[in-house]
């Protein structure tokens, strides 16, 4: 299992209140993303363990254009990978990040 | 917490209960926004076992359980995540059913509902999940007991099978879907260890009719026969709630007869569609087609696959 972890400054906070939400399954080509509102305004945290090393470049790009789109300040968000692509890791935080918005 | 960014029931969409995720079964199965999960991901309590296996873990271990209403009445409610490893009982996922089981006694809900998806126990953790299912079924007994009906809905991908299989015969009343199957040895399990000639896994046909919705409601291994959707399951558990069996002496007995009946009757059938044929069934080869408004008139006209010991 290899365990990954970034830490970015956004230029704003999320908008909305909910505390926590939770997209996604840990099954084959898919993912689970945990989000909780737990850190100051505009820092966003984000691990995640994987069971495919040797991926640290891609997931460092996908969090880093997720960071970008969305502006997740103020999120800890925690991943459990079950193999799934960039795009489909890409969508599941987008997905996530809407969810603590409605 | 909601799995949902929109409410489909809002937008008058029907949500496939074999489709849907266990959380998103949950939120529309429920009265809105009454659920409270209990052990939620957030505390990630997940399987102390799957790192040794380098396997990925889940924050819910694939079990959710919490309480909730369901058309005002209150329940517990527990449900299986089966694309998270099938849907397997491990330490923790069984655990956390044992516990809601348990805090039935005290809680006295109308019903605990548990929403099955399950190819059994989780090979990695098999101890813990063989006693998980023991102790499953000795507290669904004592729920029972108590007089709370256990209800048990059946039409995700895994099905129930294994020990899943086996908890879902101590339920008080059993809800399936055309593609819920229930059985203890799956298709696969069963060709590896008889060979193809005695169980062909790939022949889907023939494992649909011999474990399927529609040949367990016939023979009376489960009480309702649901369209594959979150509301018609919904609907289905109502009715079950209110028509649950009593658990006492009478009912055992009666369940007794009714499977030696049903050995003495059908034990020599070589395939699900001659046990329809001597059930009365004129057109056993139109059955795995016909719709559930056609089914249940079928059910009606044969009148003798309800029964209240189950």
């Amino acid at each position: 299992m290899e365990k990954l972890s970034f830490r970015h400054t956004t230029q704003k906070a999320l908008p909305g209140a909910k505390a926590q939400a939770i997209t996604g399954v840990v099954a084959s080509g898919n993912l689970e993303v945990l989000l909780e509102r737990a850190l100051p305004a505009t820092e966003c945290t984000v691990e995640i363990e994987t069971p495919i090393r040797g991926y640290g470049d891609v997931w460092a790009a996908v969090v880093a254009d997720f960071v970008a789109r969305a502006q997740p300040g103020g999120l800890r968000i925690t991943v459990n990978d079950g193999g799934a692509r960039p795009d489909t890791v890409s969508l599941r935080l987008l997905q996530g990040a809407r969810l603590m918005e409605v | 917490m909601s799995e949902r960014i929109i409410d489909p029931a809002a937008r008058g969409w029907a949500t496939s209960w074999y489709e849907a995720s266990a959380r998103a079964r949950i939120d529309g199965f429920l009265d809105a926004g009454s659920f409270r999960e209990i052990i939620g991901p957030e505390q990630r309590r997940m399987s102390p076992h799957l790192p040794l296996f380098d396997l990925p873990r889940a924050f819910d271990d694939g079990m959710i359980i919490g309480s909730g209403r369901l058309d005002g009445k209150p329940v517990l409610v527990a449900a299986q995540e089966g694309r998270f490893m099938g849907g397997a009982f491990g330490e923790v996922h069984g655990a956390k059913l044992v516990g809601l089981l348990r805090a039935a006694l005290p809680l006295n809900p109308d019903a605990v509902l548990i929403l099955f998806d399950t190819g059994g126990v989780r090979l990695q953790e098999a101890n813990a999940g063989e006693t998980a299912i023991a102790e499953v079924m000795r507290a669904i007994t004592q729920v029972r007991a108590a007089g709370v009906p256990v209800i048990g809905l059946i039409g995700g991908r895994a099905g129930a099978y294994g020990g899943g299989g086996l908890i879902a015969g101590t339920c008080s009343r059993l809800v399936v879907s055309e593609s819920g199957r229930i059985s203890v040895s799956g298709p696969e399990v069963i060709e590896t260890n008889k060979g193809a000639e005695e169980f062909d896994s790939r022949d889907r046909a023939l494992v649909w009719r011999t474990m399927g919705g529609k040949h367990r409601r016939l023979t009376g291994g489960a009480d309702a026969f649901a369209d594959d959707t979150v509301e018609a399951f919904r609907q289905a558990a109502l009715d079950a709630i209110a028509r649950a069996p009593a658990f006492d002496l009478t009912t055992l007995e009666a369940e007794q007869r009714r499977l030696e009946e049903r050995l003495a009757r059908f034990g020599d059938c070589r395939d699900a569609t001659e046990i329809w044929t001597r059930l009365g069934v004129n057109d056993p080869e139109a059955v795995p087609a016909l719709s559930t408004a056609d089914f249940d008139a079928l059910l009606a006209n044969l009148g003798e696959t309800t029964h209240d010991a189950r």
